[in-house]
């Protein structure tokens, strides 16, 4: 960072504790509403169970075994239908971003399909291919597709044609460009592409799990609804939210190891 | 046919290039002309907008002429190719790989074995100076040393024709001088045939045996200047003054017709 231009950096031992200070506080504030919520009153306490009770909950699933069986689900889901979502958005996306001709049989579909917010087809997939695990994994590659594909066009088309030019005049054929010069010249993209595929598929799988499913975190929730269980229902959802972040950190850890000429700087 | 005796490593055939323009088409290179021998290194001169670059890319096989050819020892450019290296304005390095990987590039396409490959890639480093910095990052280099290693990329190639856009055109005036004088210390080592575009009188006859004065917009040959000065030239020589005033009043009619 600059001098002057963002103000002084703070050091990183202070950074981290003014961060932990922060998470603190935020359960400290939690533990009081909830606090306050049974001292006064106010309404009945099931509602809002406060962090410590939150924790317990997820320890005591976690102990008993019936917390993995639920996470595995999901990841699962999320695994194979991100996973297939990436595959089909790069396998269509890097030859569409070079050739124009595949370019414009694509556009066309996936502009007509993109504003359709991909929720309001679920039930749809649900008719189409039944309530089981295949509906809820189609579901996460069709809506992670679109924002994975669109990146990777957009990633391709904008690689700088003097590159080309240059890797040409040292004699790159077609494959050699492809492969040493756009997919290289296109990750960064590429890969901004796949954490916004990846924080989407957690969107969405919690959604179709709230519908018929037998276990996933989010039947976790939608099965603590029925039940007033309101520390199972924000147990699931941290550790939904655990998930997620997690996931991130591994996407950004490829980024960090792939993009570190980025970061290079003189 | 082949107007040259067959010895010129580059024939430049009644080249025209004309680009569309709102519908119409406006004619960027007219009737051009030229024959470049193996080991000259000839500086392509005149006023921006003139057309040298747009010759310079015909050469290169970036861009199909309108009419006319090019052939290269004989052989007419369909397409960029190995033998013809390229050093472009902006210095084009790739972002993702380091000094040495750049530099390795043209090699490794052709499959040099890696051993050779590291021979090649210290030797070019060291002749452009930077042997300390192989394992930097492009965007960890200043422009003078980007341009060194896209130029110790093009070399390392081992192209027999080296094709130079305003090489140096971004440099600030002194590492500009020192870039000129280690490229014609270089050329002296690898007699290669080089086509130097630039719009500087001063660095063309600090560094060409003969200068091509273009005509502005539509570019045409207007002159060609052998010129005869040693291998190693002084800047403030009488003969290099000469030269340059003689060239100065060339290229100052054309300027004066765009401004009447």
């Amino acid at each position: 960072m600059q001098w002057g231009l963002r103000g002084t950096p703070l050091s990183p031992r202070r950074a981290l504790a003014l961060r932990l200070g922060v998470v603190l506080a935020f359960l400290g504030l939690w533990s009081i509403a909830s606090g306050l919520v049974v001292v006064l009153k106010l309404f009945n306490p099931i509602f809002l169970a406060g962090p410590w009770v939150v924790l317990g909950k997820v320890l005591q699933l976690a102990l008993n075994g019936q917390l993995w069986g639920h996470v595995l689900a999901t990841l699962e889901r999320v695994g194979i239908g991100f996973g297939t979502g990436a595959v089909l958005a790069l396998s269509l996306g890097l030859p569409a971003g070079r050739w124009s001709a595949l370019r414009n049989v694509l556009e066309p579909i996936v502009e007509l399909l993109r504003p359709i917010p991909p929720l309001a087809l679920l039930p749809l997939f649900i008719v189409w291919v039944g309530i089981g695990e295949t509906s809820k994994i189609a579901f996460i590659t069709y809506a992670t597709f679109f924002p994975m594909f669109l990146t990777t066009v957009h990633a391709v088309q904008q690689v700088d044609p003097l590159l080309l030019r240059a890797a040409a005049s040292l004699g790159a054929r077609r494959r050699q460009l492809f492969f040493r010069v756009v997919l290289p010249a296109a990750l960064p993209e590429i890969l901004t592409g796949i954490r916004l595929g990846v924080a989407l598929s957690f969107f969405v799988i919690v959604i179709s799990e709230f519908i018929g499913a037998e276990e996933g975190l989010g039947y976790l929730i939608n099965d603590g609804r029925n039940f007033f269980l309101v520390p199972q229902m924000l147990g699931a959802a941290i550790v939904l939210g655990l998930l997620g972040y997690t996931s991130n950190a591994l996407v950004v850890r490829f980024e960090r190891r792939w993009l570190r000429w980025e970061r290079s700087t003189a | 046919m082949s107007k040259g005796s067959g010895s010129a490593r580059i024939q430049i055939e009644g080249v025209e290039k004309s680009f569309s323009l709102d519908g119409g088409s406006m004619a960027a290179l007219v009737d051009v002309n030229l024959e470049i021998q193996a080991g000259e290194l000839l500086c392509l001169l005149g006023p921006s907008g003139c057309g040298k670059s747009t010759l310079l890319n015909i050469v290169a096989g970036f861009l199909p002429p309108t009419r006319g050819r090019v052939l290269v020892d004989g052989t007419p450019v369909t397409g960029p190719g190995p033998e013809r290296g390229v050093v472009f304005q902006e210095y084009v390095l790739f972002p993702w790989l380091t000094v040495q990987e750049n530099i390795e590039f043209g090699p490794r396409l052709m499959g040099v074995p890696a051993a050779r490959r590291r021979e090649v890639v210290a030797r070019y480093l060291e002749m452009v100076g930077l042997s300390e910095h192989a394992a930097k990052f492009p965007l960890q280099l200043s422009g003078g040393m980007k341009q060194r290693v896209a130029i110790a990329r093009a070399l390392a190639n081992n192209p027999s024709i080296v094709l130079m856009d305003e090489p140096f055109g971004a440099l600030d005036a002194q590492t500009r001088e020192v870039m000129q004088e280690e490229l014609s210390r270089i050329q002296r080592l690898e007699h290669k045939t080089i086509v130097f575009v630039t719009h500087s009188i001063r660095e063309a006859v600090y560094l060409a045996d003969r200068v091509v004065v273009m005509t502005r917009s539509p570019g045409r040959i207007k002159e060609v200047f052998a010129i005869k000065l040693p291998a190693n030239r002084d800047r403030f020589a009488a003969e290099f003054t000469h030269y340059e005033s003689e060239i100065t009043q060339v290229v100052k009619e054309e300027v004066a017709k765009a401004h009447p």
